[in-house]
């Protein structure tokens, strides 16, 4: 026990070889123009050299340029420095550069600390003399501190290898294929009852016009008959445990009363159930169409099973039904109405969430008639209806069942808008193009697009453009006011009346049509602060889950070893969800093929002596690295658990837990380090 | 007038409770006035100042100095009292932290005037007088002692050698204080004479502390009927047990109320207040800012139960009201 305990790792070993004095090594990089620019470097380095203990300070153009490098490492063994501060950029960026730079210098690496001027600084500021003075003051900060720095050593943990994907829509598929065939066990967790997500609701795919059900259901069957892959479907995320390379997640199973293993799919149940006719809204079909209470989602949901609806099911609900189902089930026995929520734990190293995006409700802009007018549809149920498979079997009718002969689609509703939301949502542009096309294929209607900008940047939208244009597709360019179906002109009786500020012929049109489309945008997922908090992730003031880089680590999050991909991240088309489910696929790869984690040696530590065993800390930590020891009274932290949060450190009531490399007299000459 | 120690005992900002508990030493007090000479005790001994400044400097073996220190004259008192003395023990939370007085470092001195003197309901003063450091009544002249901006602990004042903490210290503290300054090898200079470790170590309900402690609200102890053997903290009640240091045989809690934290923080600890705050706050359950709102609204004085008796030494606003007035240069 004791060995895992206090400094049982070597760490913390204060002054370790060193003895005598200390000798601090200062280092001020230029960054080329980015910090020399603003900061007046020479002055920092002059500066810094009169403080006591520093017996050599320098400035010099690019500090993580091999020469930079080496010059910390002659240094170090010329003047027989003993600590060494850079003042350059983000720890994030080079802090291993320079610990590697300080450890071939022949240093320990943690008798070294990094100033960030640059974005603390010279990116933030223009006063040259101001600069000057709050770089002299980060760099004294660090000087005070890196003095009671000790010898620490990073340790290796195993990861373990099997990985959680969240989400089984497109990129939550093709995350957990690409994983699965290179050999990695995969969870793919979905919360509906079949994956697909939102893809499997399409008809074609922009700008190819590819079947999007051609191209994804295979990849569905794939994951189902994957042997690496566990497919639990109708099941969410309840609790996510560890850290990096070892996490513990609970993950809880809804019950379908149906029994998975043994349901093969052959509907003679839903065919059997009391109720004759279907009279529940299918939320496949966005509530175009009827279900029974047990049904299948879609005809090619995946897993081919069906499930009960527990608040429709009459047996489920009150216990009193015939249970025909179970009858037409007959010797399979697949129907379970004893079927009980399950929570089941496993183990993973890596998480990938793919937990995708909600459209927008088109009811929050009410003068667009959504929900009032019957023939004022969502892009997502006019796909529904152009679907072959869909609830019309592809033909485009009004509610009356009449055919649309004018159509007009409004887009941006829901984006780049103040009222709503800011954001662009990329897809709605090119969708509605290809709904338009198809519109015209189906109906040979007058279709006319209302637009504020086309946006098709990606690879053959442009052209997709140009196709939509030859086909006779209008285009207006004015954001639509409203939506009415209050006619002034007899062509205006009986049809919507679409008002709109024609931009570019400057004058104000009423245009009226039989059918409207609005162009939805995309949100995040009305849960996603709760799978935020969940993940341990940050989100932008939108809601999208935040990458660790905008360009350098897109798919990475801020947790370690939990990456993001698709629309969870924010709103992109079906080859960028891919492209960033490959990424995040080969980011997990490449931890689980390096085989361990390094940890950095920032843990906590009980001085057992000073510890009153008052239980404070216990509760806290995420870890669960602190033990209780009730034959001595006093809590115990498992280093090898602890990932260095501080939390327990910060609330230790009579300070008896300490932390590598936060030490509290590190923090407190650091900051009269900043204010002296 | 005899080779035996000479000792000194002193008030400034303090309730008295602290000469209850030099008396409190009940007959053992004999055995220290047999075994020192007095030459200061204003609360039981007919000494003037000039007596004091009678003697040569240095020649009090150990002056015990209770109470905060908020007036001039107080802080005359220290100084003369530091130069004549080998050892100056800060005697009690107040003399130690700055205690309750340091309560009033949240005012400005014009704003506990105005409200002593003019404001409060029970005051009937038509014409705003004030005490005046210095004024003539019937040709006489009178001079008070002036409060200064701050109240503060008295090493805040002088150096301090040792500290007997609490409020008041117990009588064991007390005589094993004494008996360490009159034994020929003292403790390390600036030591507080009690344990080191937090009270709970030596709580009578410590095992009844569950290790998954999460607050769901609080409550004072007059709210609820508490039951006399649970921990507070696990029946919800503020307990500064936790961040404060042991060594009065949990006389309080014995008593059948919750820690206040009157002996001060452990060596380890700069500010007591914000370690039991961020201690306390990290296990409350409430996530949503409203629910957070609700669970607080359990303590209604914050600074009167996290700084009780700590405010003076805390880190709070000590840079920037310390700053309002020059700090008399220390003694060195």
């Amino acid at each position: 026990m004791s060995a895992s305990n206090g400094n049982g790792n070597g760490n913390g070993n204060r002054n370790g070889s060193q003895t005598g004095a200390i000798r601090i090594g200062f280092y001020v990089c230029h960054c080329g123009h980015n910090i020399g620019a603003v900061v007046d470097c020479a002055a920092v380095a002059h500066y810094v050299g009169t403080l006591p203990g520093v017996v050599l300070s320098r400035d010099y153009k690019y500090m993580c340029s091999d020469p930079g490098q080496e010059l910390i490492q002659s240094d170090i063994r010329e003047h027989r420095l003993n600590r060494v501060v850079v003042a350059s950029c983000s720890p994030l960026l080079h802090e291993h550069t320079f610990r590697t730079a300080v450890e071939r210098g022949g240093l320990n690496p943690f008798y070294f600390q990094m100033v960030n001027i640059r974005e603390h600084n010279s990116w933030v500021h223009n006063d040259r003399e101001l600069a000057t003075v709050k770089a002299k003051a980060q760099a004294r900060a660090a000087v005070e501190r890196v003095r009671y720095h000790d010898s620490l050593r990073t340790t290796r943990v195993p990861i373990q290898p099997d990985v959680l994907v969240v989400g089984g829509g497109i990129s939550g598929i093709h995350a957990a294929l690409t994983l699965g065939n290179a050999g990695k066990k995969v969870f793919l967790v979905e919360r509906e009852p079949s994956i697909g997500g939102h893809m499997a609701q399409f008809d074609k795919t922009f700008p190819t016009l590819d079947c999007a059900a051609c191209i994804l259901t295979p990849k569905m069957s794939a994951v189902r008959a994957h042997e690496n892959i566990t497919l639990w479907t109708y099941s969410e995320v309840a609790k996510v445990e560890g850290y990096v390379g070892n996490y513990t997640v609970t993950i809880r199973r809804r019950p379908r009363y149906v029994i998975e293993d043994l349901c093969v799919g052959c509907l003679e149940c839903v065919g059997k159930c009391i109720y004759k006719e279907a009279k529940f809204p299918d939320d496949f079909n966005v509530g175009l169409s009827r279900r029974k209470p047990i049904y299948i989602p879609f005809p090619q949901a995946v897993p081919q099973v069906v499930l009960i609806d527990p608040e429709r099911c009459l047996q489920v609900k009150t216990g009193k039904c015939k249970k025909t189902c179970l009858e037409a089930c007959a010797d399979r026995k697949a129907i379970d109405f004893s079927q009980q929520e399950e929570l089941v734990q496993i183990k993973v190293g890596t998480i990938i969430l793919a937990t995708g995006f909600k459209l927008f409700d088109a009811k929050r802009i009410p003068q667009y008639g959504y929900g009032l007018y019957p023939n004022v549809v969502t892009s997502l149920e006019l796909e529904r209806l152009v679907t072959s498979s869909g609830p019309t079997s592809g033909e485009i009718i009004l509610r009356d069942g009449s055919k649309p002969r004018t159509a007009g689609f409004i887009l941006c509703v829901g984006s780049r808008d103040t009222r709503t939301n800011r954001w662009c949502s990329r897809t709605c542009c090119m969708h509605s193009m290809k709904l338009a096309q198809l519109f015209k294929e189906h109906t040979q209607a007058d279709v006319t697009i209302f637009y504020m900008d086309i946006r098709a940047p990606g690879k053959g939208c442009e052209e997709f453009y140009d196709k939509s244009l030859r086909e006779g597709i209008r285009f207006v360019r004015g954001r639509v006011a409203e939506v009415t179906d209050w006619a002034l002109a007899p062509e205006e009786e009986g049809k919507l009346v679409i008002r709109v500020e024609d931009t570019l012929a400057g004058f104000v049109r009423r245009i009226p049509v039989d059918m409207i489309v609005l162009a939805v945008g995309m949100e995040p997922q009305a849960d996603s602060q709760a799978m935020r908090r969940l993940f341990n992730l940050s989100c932008s003031t939108e809601g999208w889950f935040l990458e660790k880089h905008p360009k350098l680590a897109p798919v990475s999050t801020f947790t370690d070893g939990i990456f993001i991909a698709g629309c969870c991240q924010g709103p992109k088309d079906i080859p960028d969800s891919i492209a960033q489910a490959g990424a995040a696929a080969a980011e997990c790869l490449a931890l689980i093929d390096r085989g361990y984690i390094e940890q950095e040696p920032n843990t906590a530590h009980i001085h057992e002596e000073n510890c009153s065993g008052c239980k404070s800390c216990l509760p806290l930590c995420p870890y669960t690295a602190i033990s209780f020891d009730e034959t001595v009274g006093r809590a115990r932290i498992n280093e090898a658990l602890c990932k260095g949060c501080g939390t327990c450190v910060a609330s230790c009531p009579s300070g008896a837990i300490g932390q590598h490399l936060f030490e509290d007299e590190q923090i407190f000459k650091e900051i009269e380090g900043i204010l002296a | 007038m005899s080779a035996k120690p000479k000792v000194a005992f002193y008030w400034c900002a303090s309730c008295g409770g602290c000469e209850e508990a030099v008396v409190d030493l009940a007959e053992e007090i004999v055995g220290v006035v047999e075994a020192v000479e007095f030459v200061l005790w204003p609360c039981a001994m007919d000494f003037k100042r000039a007596d004091v400044e009678a003697l040569p400097d240095g020649s009090i073996a150990a002056t015990f100095l209770n109470g905060a220190i908020r007036s001039n004259e107080q802080e005359e008192m220290a100084h003369l009292l530091r130069r004549k003395s080998q050892y100056l023990v800060a005697y009690g939370a107040c003399a130690h932290l700055g205690g309750i007085p340091a309560l009033a470092n949240q005012f400005t001195r014009e704003e506990l005037l105005r409200y002593v003197y003019e404001e409060s309901p029970t005051t009937s003063n038509d014409a705003a007088v004030r005490p005046r450091p210095d004024c003539g009544v019937n040709g006489h002249r009178i001079t008070l002692p002036e409060l200064k901006q701050m109240v503060r602990s008295l090493d805040q004042v002088v150096p301090v050698d040792y500290y007997v903490p609490g409020c008041p210290p117990t009588p064991r503290l007390t005589k094993a204080a004494v008996a360490a300054l009159l034994s020929g090898s003292p403790p390390p200079a600036g030591s507080v004479l009690a344990p080191d470790l937090a009270l709970c170590e030596q709580c009578p309900r410590k095992s009844t502390k569950p290790v998954d402690l999460k607050f769901m609200e609080f409550k004072r102890p007059h709210q609820l009927r508490l039951d006399p053997e649970t921990c507070f903290l696990a029946q919800g009640v503020v307990c500064l047990g936790p961040a404060t240091r042991g060594g009065c045989e949990s006389a309080c809690i014995s008593g059948g109320m919750p820690c206040s934290g009157c002996f001060g923080p452990t060596s380890r600890v700069r500010d007591q207040g914000a370690k039991i705050l961020s201690c306390l706050s990290a296990n409350v359950e409430a996530r949503e800012p409203g629910e957070i709102e609700a669970v607080l609204a359990g303590i209604p004085d914050p600074v009167g139960t996290f700084y009780r008796y700590g405010l003076a030494r805390s880190i709070l606003r000590r840079d920037v009201s310390l700053a309002a007035e020059p700090v008399t240069p220390r003694a060195s």
